[in-house]
């Protein structure tokens, strides 16, 4: 399970950032001020947010926004890399099903 | 009237070619994707959660310190973070698109920004060969294991093994441990010969570089300080689980990275991070016109000149020779962007020839070697994000007696997803033999440096070249 350093346990104690809270898929999950957001969710031990086309889930895996395998609908923008953006208070993020696209239609149903 | 200088990439190399343009008398405009200076090496805590202890996780924090006040307080040297280069322009002037705002949003305000001379300092992201399961989640690169360490204090599990080739997977357990995880092991892919023909070779050569020697040795006995095995001659060759990352499995290698039968353990783990090396940020240069050379790395003069008039590069994107390669190839770009004389550089050009040793010593010793193909089987995804699995792409390689690697991406999509082949371009380009028709054909050349949304796109007076949108 992926985790966030706990500040008391850190050799480097950093400042106490205040908290935030952002809904993921309407659920609320709460971080801190400077954390991205994929941040957020691996904080929470959340290491898969995205399903692809085949249905396999995928979360963070190069960290610095060159795989995109993190994207997510953030306040209703879609394929937003999540590593990349900080978490603001009261962002709505909705994780990304590929199997089905944004108007519902099924994969072998686009253009 | 003084020269102006633009430079792209505010890690080691770009950090140091702004000072060094700026000493020169250049008028300097920094600019940078992410919201914070330091590139990857020195990626830290935000300025929310920033701690004066900080220097713990990094080396040569007090030079990163010295580097960001100085390009912050001097009035010649203009700062733009969260500015995502996008584009790069040929016609007459080099000029590159830039959007500015949080990143991947709507309405980020566009730039066009020109200059007398570039510099190029867009850096590298860690490579991994594809294995079985390398696409649960769980599976890290290791600069991610890094980057959520250094970056946010995130562990991304509690009980890892690190694997891949390189020195960089030292400072990657180092970070990991620090970050209260328990590493299990590092597992290297060159054997102990092969290592120690690149490492030792000529030792003395290796005095001059100045910063990376005690900094190896000082992994080496945290290494040893704290227990974690660090093996040669191994690597992670699956990872297991339901739906995430429960087991790695290692095994033994030869000397071509071939997984020797019968030698197979499996340990059971959270996390997983593995790292084969480094594959320059390239899609800049090449739109710009730059050169590449041979070994796939921008072609620079003594001065770090590029192939185009007025445009250099520093840093990774030249070759991978770590940190005081970065920050010496810096400061010649941007002392010579700037105009400066030569007859100042003498001290950096022998300090460059040190740190070219240190990268051809890292190629010498953690190259990779064709054997690691034996660990694939036909069902390993190789395209993470079309999800072609390697047994398809070989028989559509072999049934079309495919020579282009357009055609064989067309066919197959391996290399036409959202990441626009970044992660799996060389892998494809390696296993099925399909050459690039020309150097513009490469994986490596990306129209759109970046995805942007169709909404700005329509927005710019500008001709868009093509490539992927993400809506
Ligand atoms: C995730 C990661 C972690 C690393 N950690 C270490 C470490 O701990 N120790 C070590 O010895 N080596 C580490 N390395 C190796 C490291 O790359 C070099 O040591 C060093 O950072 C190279 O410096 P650079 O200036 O060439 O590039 P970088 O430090 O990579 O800097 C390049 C900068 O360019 C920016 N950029 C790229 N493209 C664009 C664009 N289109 N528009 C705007 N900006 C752009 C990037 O945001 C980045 O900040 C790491 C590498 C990676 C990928």
């Amino acid at each position: 399970m992926s985790e966030l350093v706990p500040r008391a346990a850190d050799p480097i104690r950093p400042a106490a950032a205040s908290p935030l809270r952002i809904t993921v898929d309407g659920a609320t999950l709460e971080g801190l001020q400077g954390q991205s957001i994929a941040g957020v969710l691996l904080a929470h031990g959340r290491t898969a947010w995205r399903t692809t086309v085949a249905g396999h889930p995928r979360g963070a895996f190069c960290g610095i926004g060159v795989c995109f395998d993190c994207v997510a609908t953030v306040n209703g923008e879609s394929d937003v890399r999540t590593c990349m953006r900080r978490a603001r208070d009261g962002d709505a993020v909705e994780t990304q099903d590929d199997g089905t696209s944004n108007d519902g239609t099924e994969p072998g149903e686009r253009p | 009237m003084s020269v102006s200088v633009l430079v792209i990439g505010a890690g080691p190399a770009g950090l140091s070619a702004a000072v060094a343009a700026a000493d020169a008398g250049a008028m300097v405009t920094l600019l940078d994707a992410g919201d914070g200076l330091g590139g990857q090496y020195w990626r830290h805590l935000p300025p929310e959660r920033s701690s004066v202890r900080e220097a713990r996780l990094h080396h040569g924090w007090p030079l990163f310190e010295r580097l960001r006040e100085r390009v912050a307080a001097d009035e010649a040297i203009t700062v733009l973070t969260e500015a995502q280069v996008w584009a790069v322009e040929t016609t007459g002037a080099v000029t590159v698109r830039v959007l500015v705002g949080p990143a991947d949003a709507a309405g980020r305000e566009p730039l066009a920004l020109a200059a007398d001379a570039i510099v190029f300092a867009t850096g590298a992201h860690d490579r991994t060969l594809p294995f079985p399961g390398w696409n649960l989640p769980g599976t890290f690169s290791a600069g991610a294991a890094q980057a959520l360490a250094k970056g946010e204090r995130i562990a991304v599990g509690r009980r890892a093994v690190v694997a891949g080739a390189g020195p960089f997977l030292l400072p990657v357990a180092r970070s990991l441990t620090d970050a209260g995880a328990e590493v299990l092991g590092v597992y290297e892919a060159a054997r102990p010969l092969h290592a120690a023909k690149g490492w030792l070779a000529r030792p003395h050569r290796l005095l001059g570089a100045a910063r990376k020697g005690p900094e190896l040795a000082g992994y080496l006995g945290h290494h040893l300080r704290r227990r974690i095995p660090y093996r040669l001659g191994a690597a992670v060759v699956e990872a297991r689980g339901e739906g995430r990352v429960e087991e790695a499995v290692i095994a033994r290698l030869d000397a071509d990275w071939a997984p020797v039968p019968g030698t197979e353990r499996t340990v059971a783990v959270d996390a997983v991070c593995v790292s084969h090396g480094f594959t320059p940020r390239l899609e800049l240069p090449i739109a710009a016109g730059c050169r590449t050379g041979p070994d796939r790395f921008v072609l620079v003069d003594a001065d770090q000149r590029t192939s185009v008039p007025g445009v250099y590069a520093a840093g990774e994107i030249t070759g991978i020779g770590g940190v005081d390669a970065a920050l010496v190839e810096g400061r010649i770009a941007g002392h010579r962007a700037a105009g400066g004389d030569r007859s100042a550089l003498r001290a950096d050009l022998r300090r460059r020839r040190a740190a070219d040793d240190v990268a051809r010593r890292i190629e010498a010793a953690h190259g990779v070697r064709p054997g690691w193909r034996a660990w694939l089987r036909d069902d390993t995804v190789v395209c993470r994000c079309e999800e072609v699995p390697y047994g398809r792409l070989r028989d559509t390689a072999a049934a079309t007696a495919q020579d282009s690697l357009r055609s064989l991406k067309l066919t197959t999509r391996a290399g036409l997803g959202i990441c626009q082949a970044r992660m799996c371009g060389r892998t494809v380009e390696e296993l099925t033999g399909a050459a690039p028709a020309s150097a513009a054909d490469t994986s490596d050349q990306r129209p759109l440096a970046a995805p942007i949304r169709l909404g700005d796109l329509a927005g710019l007076a500008t001709t868009p070249h093509g490539g992927k949108d993400t809506q």
